[in-house]
């Protein structure tokens, strides 16, 4: 059961300005397992996915102390390039952000920008994308029409297409079944289980149930602390401290 | 409606302990019923069963609509499965207080001509049960482990009545029918006392979270 | 109790319908005292001939064309300006003191009254720069005026993109400019459009800054380049209203310029509320 470790943080520390968001995380994310963060609002589970492709920079004031490894590399190294880092740790948002562009287009976008020019390999592998979000047999017919005529649950599913056009080894997913309707929901879990094999995938979500259905590990957090690691199946059925067990029995929070 | 999970669960608390009651009573008055030679109290016990099957299928449908509902996780699961584990070994400990019962009418033809006390045995499946039924009430790991342990003494026992008994075929050959519904009633007397271990066992999986059958 | 609420409610909503009737009577007022008095000098004529006569016949083609070359001068030079700024400020610097200080500058130049604009103009680009009287002079002094306006305009519409479209975008690995040039400005383009097709509206009817940058009174030949000298619809109403041999009798001339003046206005504002209308239907599907 024990595999690479693709990414993980030692120590990790996050300020705002000169309030200690992130106290000391230290998590090791296996290559290809599905790892779940878990806690109430604001105890920085988000805060903490967004250090992992350094998204929170674009904060002005923020501050950050620790090791936050990609394989054996330090991504906050001023040596490293953010550009390059967040193609390898890609990241799906809350609410699905399609670009006001066809459905061609948003797929197209991350591998233009990324300097693929081959109109042949472009087509390749947006369908290849839209294949592996389990989307393309929906939008086969109308890849050149807006993205925004898309259902809420296609949107997102073509926002994970649009992050996994770039081939990026790390998913980050902050919440994103939070804004739609069940099926969709199912859908996107779906896809995650699918998907857990060829990625590393991180997932922040408010929803123990989902956190308890896709992932293999999950973590706790609680002001900005880590509070508990472990296997979800253990995690869920003998919770090693107490305040876990509060939390995931709806004591509190 | 479905109310807070927590009220839910106390609930299933009370009623699981109400049927533990009423079994523990039953256990008790075929013992009795033996003891006293008292065929009316052992019929009653055979024609209110129905009782006990009723509450069993209440308490199970209970448990498996806060399952639905309340998807529950932890503490909250481990005691859902283990009481409706305890629901199952209740009612077989009810059917075997019946099988006793019956038993003992089968025996009796000619009362006072054969018996045997079964008031120690007896004393000792109820004590395990109450016993196991406290280890509930009160999460107490170490009552449950103790009352894995008075499960020996039990099976002691009905070696005790086999060898007894035994004696009395080779003394009372032509008693020979009697005296084998006699000593089925030490075999019933040690399958209650293996349904009380197992009601232990449940307990100590609610409390530590290990599986502890089989070890 | 509720029907004095009801009650209270509609009288106010009766006044603010009035104050909009107001507004829109006002406009049909002036809409209809020009066109009244001007559309007897509209003929083939007056839109394609040149002032004869003192300018008391004949036609206003050299204004017509000196405001359509004014206009793209000033187009030219504040629509990249504008918008450049409007991307650094809004985009690229760190919101604190200097940036609140620079756009409190750019606010208070929109303030500057024309006049002044002209006079800057005049001492700028006319004697300093040595342009002359021109339409380089004249453009580049209506491009400042206006700059303000497009560089709000653009702001508003940099503001008006949703920021999870740029965290999408580098989120998977695009730089800020790419982000910048491949989706936040061609969503915020209808908006700074619009906005510099109106502010270009109001440069085009702007007397005083061309006054003494750009406008003569008069001249016989149509501009070749842009150190020549033009005639301009705005400043030709003034020329013929309180220069001209001949007041009285270039009345209606006097209106015909303006209701051309005005149709041209109008009809620029037109175009860019339907240019944003459609580009606005294509990003929102």
């Amino acid at each position: 059961m024990e595999s690479n470790i693709k990414m993980h943080t030692e120590n990790l520390d996050f300020f705002y300005g000169n309030f200690q968001a992130l106290h000391h995380i230290s998590i090791e994310f296996a290559q290809n397992r599905v790892t779940a963060l878990i806690g109430p609002s604001g105890c920085g589970k988000s805060t903490y996915l967004r250090c992992l492709n350094r998204m929170n920079d674009l904060i002005p004031g923020i501050r950050v102390n620790g090791l936050a490894m990609l394989g054996n590399q330090n991504i906050y190294d001023p040596s490293i390039d953010v550009v390059t880092l967040r193609r390898r740790v890609g990241m799906v948002f809350q609410k699905p952000n399609p670009f006001p562009k066809s459905i061609f287009e948003n797929i197209a976008y991350g591998l233009k920008v990324n300097g693929v020019k081959d109109k042949a390999k472009i087509t390749e592998i947006v369908e290849k994308s839209l294949k592996q979000a389990a989307i393309w047999d929906e939008v086969k017919d109308r890849v050149n029409e807006s993205a925004l005529g898309l259902s809420g649950g296609q949107q997102q599913r073509l926002c994970i297409a649009r992050a996994l056009a770039v081939d990026p080894e790390v998913l980050l997913m902050d919440e994103p079944a939070s804004a739609l309707d069940p099926i969709a929901t199912q859908k996107i879990e779906e896809l995650i289980n699918e998907l857990s094999s060829k990625l590393t995938i991180i997932i922040v979500t408010h929803n123990m149930q989902q956190a308890a259905r896709v992932s293999d590990r999950t973590a706790f957090f609680y002001m900005g602390k880590l509070i508990e690691i472990n296997d979800t199946d253990t995690l869920f059925t003998k919770p090693g401290l107490k305040q876990t067990e509060d939390y995931i029995t709806g004591r509190f929070g | 409606m479905p109310g807070h999970l927590q009220k839910e669960i106390d609930k299933i608390k009370k009623e699981i302990l109400s049927l533990g009651a009423m079994v523990e009573d039953r256990l008790q008055k075929a013992i009795y019923a033996i003891k006293t030679m008292d065929f009316e109290l052992a019929q009653k016990i055979m024609d209110t069963d129905f009782e006990i099957d009723e509450r069993e299928i209440e308490v199970e449908e209970e448990c498996l609509k806060i399952l639905a509902l309340h998807q529950p996780v932890a503490t909250d699961l481990r005691f859902l499965v283990a009481v409706i584990k305890i629901n199952n070994d209740l009612e077989r400990i009810a059917d075997y207080a019946v099988n006793i019962a019956k038993r003992f009418k089968a025996s009796s033809h000619d009362p006072g001509k054969f018996k045997y006390d079964y008031t120690s045995m007896g004393d000792q499946a109820g004590k395990m049960l109450k016993k196991s039924l406290d280890a509930l009430v009160r999460m107490d790991v170490d009552m449950a482990y103790e009352v894995r342990d008075m499960d020996e003494d039990v099976n002691t026992m009905r070696n005790d009545a086999y060898d007894a008994m035994k004696k009395d075929i080779q003394k009372h050959p032509q008693m020979v029918g009697e005296i084998i519904n006699m000593y089925l009633i030490s075999r019933h007397l040690e399958r209650v006392g293996d349904h009380t271990t197992n009601i232990a066992e449940e307990v100590i999986y609610l409390i530590e979270g290990e599986i502890v059958r089989h070890t | 109790m509720i029907k004095k609420r009801l009650f209270t409610q509609k009288i106010w909503f009766l006044c603010l319908k009035i104050a909009v009737l107001i507004n829109g009577a006002a406009l049909a007022v002036i809409l209809y005292f020009i066109l009244s008095r001007g559309w007897r000098a509209i003929s083939w004529e007056f839109l394609t001939q040149a002032p004869r006569d003192s300018m008391t016949a004949g036609g206003i083609l050299p204004c017509i064309v000196g405001t359509i070359c004014l206009c793209l001068v000033t187009i030219l030079v504040a629509l990249p300006i504008g918008v450049a700024s409007a991307i650094y400020l809004n985009e690229y610097a760190t919101q604190g003191k200097l940036v609140r200080v620079i756009r409190l500058g750019i606010n208070n130049l929109a303030g500057v009254p024309s006049i002044v604009f002209g006079l800057f103009g005049l001492a700028f680009f006319c004697i300093v720069l040595k342009m002359g009287v021109s339409v380089a002079a004249g453009g580049l002094t209506l491009g400042i005026m206006t700059l303000p306006v497009i560089i709000g305009a653009s702001e508003e519409a940099l503001k008006s993109v949703p920021n999870t479209y740029r965290e999408a975008s580098l989120a998977m690995g695009a730089t800020k400019w790419q982000t910048i040039r491949r989706v936040v400005l061609p969503v915020a383009f209808p908006g700074i459009i619009t906005g510099s097709i109106l502010g270009l509206s109001r440069a085009a009817g702007e007397t005083a800054p061309i006054m003494y940058t750009g406008a003569v009174f008069f001249t016989p030949d149509l501009p070749t380049s842009i150190f020549d000298e033009v005639m301009a619809l705005p400043y030709h109403i003034y020329v013929l209203a309180t220069a001209g041999t001949n007041i009285e009798a270039t009345r209606h001339l006097q209106y015909g310029t303006a209701l051309v003046l005005i149709v041209l206005v109008l009809g620029m504002n037109l175009f860019a509320i339907i240019l944003r209308s459609k580009m606005r239907k294509k990003l929102r599907i």
